[in-house]
This record gives structure tokens, C-alpha cells and sequence, in this order.
């Protein structure tokens, strides 16, 4: 260890400024950190926080307008220490390092490999540029890199192309890429945001494994708090263009003394835990929604000149449970489990192929919703409404947010002139925003303030039911759980039942009373939030569970996870 | 239902009362406060203005229009004012200070004469420009009467010689001494509007088939595809020919140059109605259509309250687009003899007495301002267009 930790790359007083009109934009402001070999820096931070354009101009790649504005980054040490931040940005010099002295990998793994090249070619490319090895030296070690980064069968495999790749394996063929001229620092951006947590478990593994055996110096960027515990040696907190706390991780975590890196950790801890808010309710609570053996059959289309069509597609097959009046059921899952699929066969925005959905309204007999005409599904569509992931798709750009809420209630006829502007500021106040502020448009409101705007135009019909798709899944760490608690806040006293889905373990168990995983498109377990998340039954759920990264540098879960060979 | 509103926020926020507080519910206040009301036009105003060459364009084509309006009053003659004993007049310059007859100068504007030469070898009269002959012209003159728009009569004219009985040609004159100036500025009139005619059937006919076709999908799409190829594969001259012949010879001038803007539009909604199609494809699937859509709104709603606005800025860098091609198509068509004729005219009917090598070699000036004013109505049209572009979407940042 000694021996290993000299300083291999030193960031003082980095600085990025961006010329916009009216005025210049100040990315990064004196940002200082050091990279040893052997050990982890984990850049954490907020959306916005500076931290992907410090590790951009650490590789001369910061996109115009933007440019340093001042201080050194130094690569190496001694005489032979290179500064980047003088560089050109186009020069020979910095080509040099890029991919070869520093190795970087990026967050999405689909945009950052040609889909044009094999995977194979973008490799030797790399090899045979930097390392000036034929094509059948470059061949060979890249068949050996595709073996360390664990892709099976590498030798067929160097042949294919991206789209053929899961995400998972692309972002191993990229880290291979990174690594394939043994480069002394390894910058990774936000390298697992984009998968789900069993493959981010397997992937971060497989870095921090890599980075042991070639002793590289490693700077890791995430928002993740649990992935920076797991993985980092030092950490680097990022606020608003600066760096506000560093230090070992340990220190951080049990020591925070900046103010920002205190609300950061406690509203990550926060998510670790069931709410208190949430009261332990009595069992009496009857279902009012039932869905039974419900599921969505894509046929196939039939083949061009009758070539045999594939097998048909099913999303969601034998889906059944009942969501209690007044409760709270989450929809976990990874990506293509059809957690999504789920809510939309429910409302019908997708037509469900098999199966029943039973809504029972409050007053009147239960409503069988695949037997809905228009007009019934109108009125359900009025009890049952859809909180959107997206706050910025949601939302029509070309509405004021009075327009935007008001809208539900125009179509139905519900309101109309002041009676209607005051149901607005009502809805406004409700989701904790000024009334004033409706004669804006969207664009001028953050994700959160968005995303409350969306609640308010879900909520302007009196709903019974709230589905919530992945509500907060767009949302920095600190917003999300502000979000949650309003959400439980309006439970309690609109008396709302949620069908709450997510990918996002922590935030089901802070907000549900019961849980659903779901993988391939049937739910594989369901029971209490709080069973689920600490005893699971089943294998799938509990190596979903054991793969949450923890944000405790003392109890690094993942290590320990249990692993699931599907 | 009475929550306090910022609850949810204070919890994170007493912990850290000496962090700026979070963004929530926190406005930018003065700086920011026209842009966060200001709808979509205003944005797209803004982001259009901030391009030159497009806004320079855009005033050219502004006064392009002004003279099409205005054309009888800028005009120094009538469109069919005849002096056929001046045959090819070369154009007169204009100066603006005179010899007097002591010798000194005086303040006049003025054209030169004509001085008549006979050449005896190729027993041909040509015109001079003679400078000793001063004819005087100026501004707001009176001239020849006309009927403004057929609506009242006046006889004012922008420019002209001063006594309406001298001839002055600043571009030139034609064939049979009609001044070139003066068919060019009624010509405008003409080749501006076909083109906004045009683009108008053409607009409504690919926004409804094109609509249509992105937003239901399916087999209706699949037809109106295959329109769409079937008309894009035509080959427009031989078929404009084809119709224009049809045209029987009787029919007055005015329904015939209505004819030929609907045979033109007829093949050029075919672009339009695609990419409507394209863009209604990708609304179709945006969440915040989903949104209304389980808000309750029918489907009119959807598509004219909806989806329709977010088009409609697209649309009009589209249709800007499309005019420059239908001012081409119909100056080609009436160069060719088979769209509009004379006695109408247009810059294309104008190019049609330049069809002649005699006619280019004796009066370059036929060919040189109709090719001119098409040009400069073309590119200016197609910058304004990719600036409109340009603007058109004002939420991608």
C-alpha cells in the first residue's frame, strides 16, 4: 500500500467557465483534488453540481462555449509532469493521453459505442492507435481485455455489434475499451446510472476488481450515495461548482461538517428507512382495486413472405393483487420486468389482453374496467389518474400552469371562470407552491417544481387512486424525498390508495405498505414493505435486495450480496 | 383541505438553516420573470432574432410584399402602356444635378434622352443614351391613371418624369416599348402570391392528410403513404403540361392563374403532409399528450389543443420553406408557355420574351431583372425559412 499511493494526477484550482448571453456561467470554481494510484475518489454531487464538466476538463473535452478558465490539472509528477489544462484541446499532445494515459467511461454505454463497428473493431482501434500493434497482436489482446471484463465467450463475442449487447455488457466492452492501454487514471462518469442495481452491483464489482489488480487511480463521479460508500477510498462532495467537503470516506459519512454534505447524507439515510409518517393501519381496510390474473400478449406480426414470425411477446402475464383503500402498493422491478406495462394495462392506455381489473369506487357497485365503454372509462379515468415520470415530457411546454391544471377540470366541466382560478391556487397550494407563480410557463420551474405541478393536475379531480410511475426516478436525492413526503402527506388527508412503481428499493420501502416484485412480467413476490425488504423469500428478491448499494462505508452490503444465475 | 404548503419542505430545510435554502419553492424574481411567462411565440421571437441574415431576409421579403401591394402606385406606367417607337430601350440612368445653361449646376433630377441611331448595315434603328437631352423626373408625380386595386382612381405615381408626356425607361424598355420597370413591379404581385396561394392548398392539404396519417396509425397511414409516393413519383413537368393544356384557351386570365396555383399545389403538399406525419407520430407518444388524453379530452381536443400548438411553429418554418419552390415552379411553368400567359404578368411571363438569343443579345435587361427579382425573392424566402426553423423550437435547451 505504501509504495502504491504516490499522487498520479493533481487537480488545483481548476476552474470552467461557460460564455452565455448575458453574462458567464461558472461550472467549476477552484476545484482542487488529487488521484493516487490504487485508491478511489469518489466525485459526489447533485444534478447541476459541476461535477461531470471537472471530470470533462480533466481530458480537454468540455463542450463550447464552455472552456478553463484557470488552474492546473498536472499528470504525472516531477519532470516529466504534463499540464492538461494548458494543452490544446485539438492538439497532439492531449490525443496522446486521451484513452491512453487517462482512460475514461461514460454513463450511457448505447451512445458512447459506435453502433456502426463491432465491438471488436472500436477496441483494436484504440490498441492499434496508442500502441502501434498489428492488427493480430491487437486482436489477440483484445479477445484477453473481453476475458477480464468477464464477457462470455469473448472470442465470438469481439465480433458482434452494440445493439447486440444488454446494457450491462456494453458497459463492459466500454470499461474494456477504457482499459485496453493500461491507462494510469480511469475516470468513470456516472458508469452504473443507466442499469439496473443487480447489473450495477456486478459492474461496479468488476471496476473496483480492475482497478485493484492494475493499480490504476480511479475517479468516480455518481449522485448515488450507497454506490460512493461501496466503492470509494476518498470522497469529494460538489455543490454548486465547488467543493465543499473531501476527505476518507469514513470521515465523510460519520463526520460530515459542511452543512450541504449533512442534508445530502440525511436525506439519503432518510430512504433507508420506513417513514414515520407513515401510521401503522388496521387491517380492516377493504380493496379498491383489484387486478386478477391480469396480462398483456404482443402477437406477433406475421413475416415477410411468410417467414416464421417469432414467439409472441408477453409483457405482463397473471399479474393479480388488491390494493387496500387508503394504502400504499408498490410495483418494484428492473427494467423490462413490466412494472410500467403494469399501470398502463390498468388505466387501459394499453389494452390488456387477459385478465380482470375491478375498481370499487366508494359509493356504488364495483366497476369491471375491461368492460368500459368510452364515456365509463372517462369517469374512471377521472378516480384513477397516472403521476408521470418525466417532469419535463409531462408537462406541455406551450400551457401556462394554469392551463396545464386547469385543463382536466375544463374537459369534464367541472369549473369554469373564477371558480376554476380558485380551484387552481387551491391545487397550487396544496402541492406547496405560490399560487402566483400560474401564469408561468413550464420552462421556468425546476424538476421538483414541475413534478408538484404535475401532482396538482392529477390531483385537480378529487382522484381515489393514484398511480405513480416512477414518480421520483428524475429527481436529485434531496427533492425525492421532499416528494415522497408530500405524497404521504396528501394520503393522509385526501385518504389516496397508491399503486406506487419503481425500480428504487429504498424509496418503496419509505412510502408503501406492501410491496410487488415483479421480473419478466409476473410478480414473483409480494407481502409487507417492510418483509420484503428485510426477509425476502424469494431468491430473486433477495438478491434485488442485497444488491442496493448501502450508504455506510461500514456496512458495505453489496460485497456480501446474494447472486442470482438467471 | 387545507395542507400548509411548505412542509414537506422544512424538514430539509431547518437542518441546514445556513445553506441557501432549496430551489423549491424559490423563484428567480426579476431577472428571470419574462421568460418564465413568456409563451412560445415570444421565446421563438427571441431566439429568431438573434439570427441576422434571417431577420435581414425577413425585411426584404416585407418590402418584396410592399411593392406587390402597392405596385400601380410605384409603377411610372401601366402595365400596358405601349411606345412602340421605342423598341429595346436600353435602360436610362438617373442623375441627380444638371448643367445649366450659364454653365454652373442646379439640383435636378433627371434621366437621359434617347438619341436614335440607324445602322445601315443591318438596317436596324438602335437607341443611345444622349445626355444633352435632360428629362426631368421625380417623386410623387402625376401620370398616367389608374384604378388602385380597382377600388378608386388616382393618377399619383412614386417616381416618373415630371411631364407625364415624356418617356422615361429606367430598366429598359421590351418589344414593343412597354417599360420593363413597371411589369416588373406588377409581375411581383403576381409571383409573390401565387406562391402564398399555393402554399395555402398545399398547407391544408398535407396538415389533414398528414395528420391523419400520423395520428391514427395503421392502415388509413399505410394508404395515405402510398399516396403520398404515388404523387412523389410523378414526373411534375410532363404532367403539368398535360394539365395546363387542359385549360381551356377561353377562360379569362385571373381563373386560369388560379388553375395553374392548384395544379402546382397539388404535387407539392406531398413534403408537408410527411413530415406533419412525423411530427405526429412523436407527439402521439409524448407523456403530456398521454396526460390529456386520460384528463378526459376527446380527441379534437387532443389533436387541435394539444398537439396542433406544438406544431404550429414548425408548420410556419415549413410553409416559409415551401414558398421559394412554388415562386420556381410557377416562373418555370410560365416560361415554358404553359402557365401563365399574357396578358398577365408574372416574372416567369417576363422571362418568356427572353427566350430569344436576338432578344438577349439586343436586351439583356429582359433577362437580367425578372431572373434577378426571382433570386432575390428565393433566397431571401429560404434564409427566412431556416431561421424560422431554427426558432421553431424554443424548448430544446
Amino acid at each position: 500500500m505504501t509504495t502504491e499511493n504516490h499522487t498520479v494526477l493533481e487537480v488545483r484550482g481548476l476552474s470552467v467557465e461557460f460564455t452565455l448571453r448575458g453574462g458567464v456561467f461558472t461550472a467549476a470554481r477552484d476545484v482542487g483534488f488529487r488521484l493516487q494510484a490504487g485508491r478511489t475518489l469518489c466525485l459526489v454531487g447533485e444534478s447541476g453540481s459541476g461535477k461531470s464538466v471537472t471530470a470533462r476538463a480533466m481530458m480537454q473535452l468540455v463542450d463550447t462555449p464552455g472552456r478553463i478558465a484557470g488552474g492546473n490539472i498536472m499528470l504525472g509528477s516531477g519532470e516529466t509532469a504534463v499540464d492538461i489544462a494548458r494543452l490544446n484541446p485539438r492538439g497532439e499532445a492531449i490525443r496522446a493521453i486521451r484513452g491512453r494515459r487517462i482512460g475514461m467511461i461514460f454513463q450511457e454505454p448505447m451512445s458512447s459505442l459506435s453502433p456502426v463497428h463491432t465491438i471488436g473493431a472500436q477496441i483494436i482501434e484504440v490498441l492499434r492507435l496508442h500502441l502501434k500493434m498489428d492488427r493480430q497482436q491487437a486482436r489477440t489482446r483484445t479477445i484477453e481485455l473481453l476475458r477480464q471484463v468477464e464477457i462470455p465467450d469473448p472470442e465470438r463475442n469481439i465480433d458482434r455489434y452494440t445493439f447486440e449487447f444488454s446494457g450491462g455488457m456494453r458497459q463492459r466492452a466500454m470499461i474494456a475499451m477504457a482499459l485496453a492501454c493500461n491507462p494510469e487514471v480511469l475516470i468513470a462518469d456516472e458508469p452504473t446510472t443507466a442499469l439496473d442495481v443487480t447489473t450495477q452491483a456486478e459492474v461496479l464489482d468488476l471496476i473496483s476488481r480492475m482497478q485493484r489488480e492494475l493499480g490504476m487511480a480511479m475517479l468516480l463521479i455518481t449522485h448515488d450515495m450507497g454506490v460512493v460508500a461501496e466503492v470509494a477510498d476518498d470522497v469529494a462532495v460538489m455543490y454548486r461548482g465547488r467543493i465543499v467537503e473531501k476527505g476518507p470516506v469514513d470521515e465523510v459519512f460519520h463526520g460530515a461538517r459542511h452543512p450541504y454534505t449533512k442534508r445530502l447524507l440525511s436525506s439519503v439515510l432518510k430512504l433507508e428507512r420506513t417513514s414515520e409518517r407513515k401510521q401503522v393501519r388496521t387491517t380492516a381496510a377493504a380493496p379498491i382495486l383489484s387486478v386478477r390474473d391480469l396480462g398483456k400478449v404482443y402477437q406477433p406480426r406475421k413475416g415477410f413472405l411468410g417467414r416464421t414470425p417469432k414467439t409472441e411477446v408477453k409483457a405482463v402475464s397473471g399479474v393479480s393483487f388488491d390494493l387496500m383503500a387508503g394504502q400504499s402498493l408498490g410495483i418494484v422491478g428492473e427494467s423490462g420486468s413490466g412494472k410500467t406495462t403494469l399501470g398502463r394495462l390498468i388505466l387501459r392506455i394499453v389494452e390488456p389482453t387477459e385478465g380482470a381489473v375491478i375498481y370499487r369506487p366508494p359509493t356504488g357497485a364495483p366497476i369491471d374496467v375491461r368492460a368500459l365503454d368510452k364515456q365509463g372509462l372517462r369517469n374512471l379515468h377521472q378516480q384513477v389518474r397516472l403521476i408521470f415520470q418525466d417532469p419535463f415530457a409531462s408537462l406541455n411546454p406551450r400551457m401556462t400552469v394554469r392551463q396545464i391544471i386547469a385543463d382536466p377540470l375544463v374537459v369534464n366541466r367541472i369549473a369554469t371562470g373564477a371558480a376554476l382560478d380558485a380551484r387552481v391556487s387551491e391545487l397550487l397550494s396544496i402541492v406547496g407552491l405560490d399560487p402566483a407563480v400560474m401564469e408561468r410557463y413550464p420552462h421556468a420551474f425546476s424538476g421538483g417544481q414541475r413534478q408538484r405541478i404535475g401532482i396538482a393536475r392529477a390531483l385537480a379531480l378529487n382522484p381515489r387512486v393514484l398511480i405513480a410511475d416512477e414518480a421520483t426516478s428524475a429527481l436529485d436525492v434531496s427533492i425525492r424525498s421532499q416528494m415522497l413526503d408530500l405524497l404521504l402527506e396528501l394520503q393522509q388527508q385526501l385518504g389516496l390508495s397508491f399503486l406506487f412503481i419503481s425500480h428504487d428499493i429504498g424509496v418503496v420501502r419509505y412510502f408503501c405498505d406492501r410491496v410487488a416484485v415483479m421480473r419478466r412480467g409476473r410478480i414473483v413476490e409480494i407481502g409487507p414493505a417492510e418483509t420484503i425488504c428485510t426477509a425476502p423469500e424469494h431468491p430473486y428478491t433477495k438478491a434485488l435486495i442485497s444488491a442496493v448499494p448501502h450508504p455506510d462505508p461500514r456496512h458495505k452490503r453489496m460485497r456480501l450480496r446474494t447472486r442470482l444465475d438467471a | 383541505m387545507s395542507l400548509e404548503p411548505d412542509r414537506a419542505l422544512m424538514s430539509a430545510a431547518d437542518l441546514t438553516a445556513e445553506l441557501p435554502p432549496d430551489d423549491e419553492t424559490q423563484f428567480v424574481a426579476s431577472a428571470g420573470a419574462s421568460a418564465a411567462v413568456a409563451g412560445q411565440w415570444t421565446l421563438m421571437l427571441w431566439k429568431f432574432q438573434r439570427q441576422k441574415v434571417a431577420m435581414a431576409s425577413l425585411v426584404v421579403v416585407l418590402l418584396l410584399y410592399l411593392v406587390a401591394v402597392l405596385a400601380e402606385f410605384l409603377a411610372p406606367y401601366g402595365v400596358d402602356m405601349t411606345r412602340p417607337q421605342y423598341t429595346y430601350a436600353p435602360p436610362q440612368g438617373i442623375s441627380l444635378f444638371a448643367t445649366t445653361a450659364d454653365g454652373g449646376w442646379q439640383f435636378l433630377p433627371h434621366a437621359s434622352g434617347y438619341r436614335i441611331v440607324v445602322d445601315e448595315v443591318a438596317m436596324r434603328r438602335t437607341f443611345e443614351i444622349d445626355p444633352e437631352k435632360i428629362i426631368p423626373i421625380g417623386l410623387f408625380v402625376t401620370g398616367e391613371t389608374y384604378k388602385f386595386w380597382g377600388l378608386f382612381e388616382s393618377n399619383l405615381h412614386f417616381i416618373g418624369p415630371v411631364n407625364p408626356a415624356d418617356t422615361v425607361y429606367l430598366l429598359g424598355s421590351d418589344r414593343i416599348g412597354r417599360d420593363v420597370l413597371s411589369r416588373l413591379i406588377y409581375g411581383t404581385r403576381i409571383s409573390m402570391s401565387i406562391g402564398l396561394v399555393g402554399v395555402v392548398i398545399s398547407l391544408a392539404l398535407g396538415v389533414f392528410l398528414g395528420g391523419i396519417s400520423g395520428y391514427y396509425g395503421g392502415a388509413i397511414d399505410t394508404a395515405i403513404q402510398r399516396l403520398v409516393e404515388v404523387v412523389s413519383a410523378m414526373p411534375t413537368i410532363p404532367l403539368w403540361m398535360g394539365l395546363a393544356a387542359a385549360i381551356p384557351l377561353t377562360w379569362p386570365p385571373a381563373l386560369v392563374y388560379f388553375t395553374v396555383t392548384a395544379i402546382v399545389s397539388l404535387l407539392g403538399w406531398t413534403s408537408l403532409a410527411r413530415e406533419v406525419r412525423g411530427r405526429f407520430f412523436a407527439l402521439r407518444e409524448e407523456d403530456f399528450v398521454t396526460a390529456a388524453r386520460l384528463d378526459g379530452s376527446s380527441e379534437m381536443r387532443l389533436i387541435f389543443r394539444h398537439m396542433l400548438p406544438s406544431i404550429t411553429s414548425h408548420l410556419l418554418a415549413m410553409v416559409t420553406l415551401a414558398v421559394p419552390a412554388m415562386i420556381i415552379a410557377e416562373t418555370s411553368l410560365s416560361f415554358l408557355g404553359i402557365g401563365l400567359k399574357p396578358p398577365v404578368v408574372s416574372w416567369g411571363v417576363l422571362l418568356q420574351d427572353a427566350q430569344n438569343l436576338r432578344a438577349i443579345a439586343n436586351a439583356p435587361w429582359l433577362l437580367f431583372w425578372p431572373a434577378l427579382a426571382v433570386m432575390v425573392s428565393v433566397l431571401s424566402f429560404n434564409f427566412l425559412g431556416d431561421g424560422l426553423r431554427d426558432a421553431a423550437d424554443p424548448y430544446d435547451n
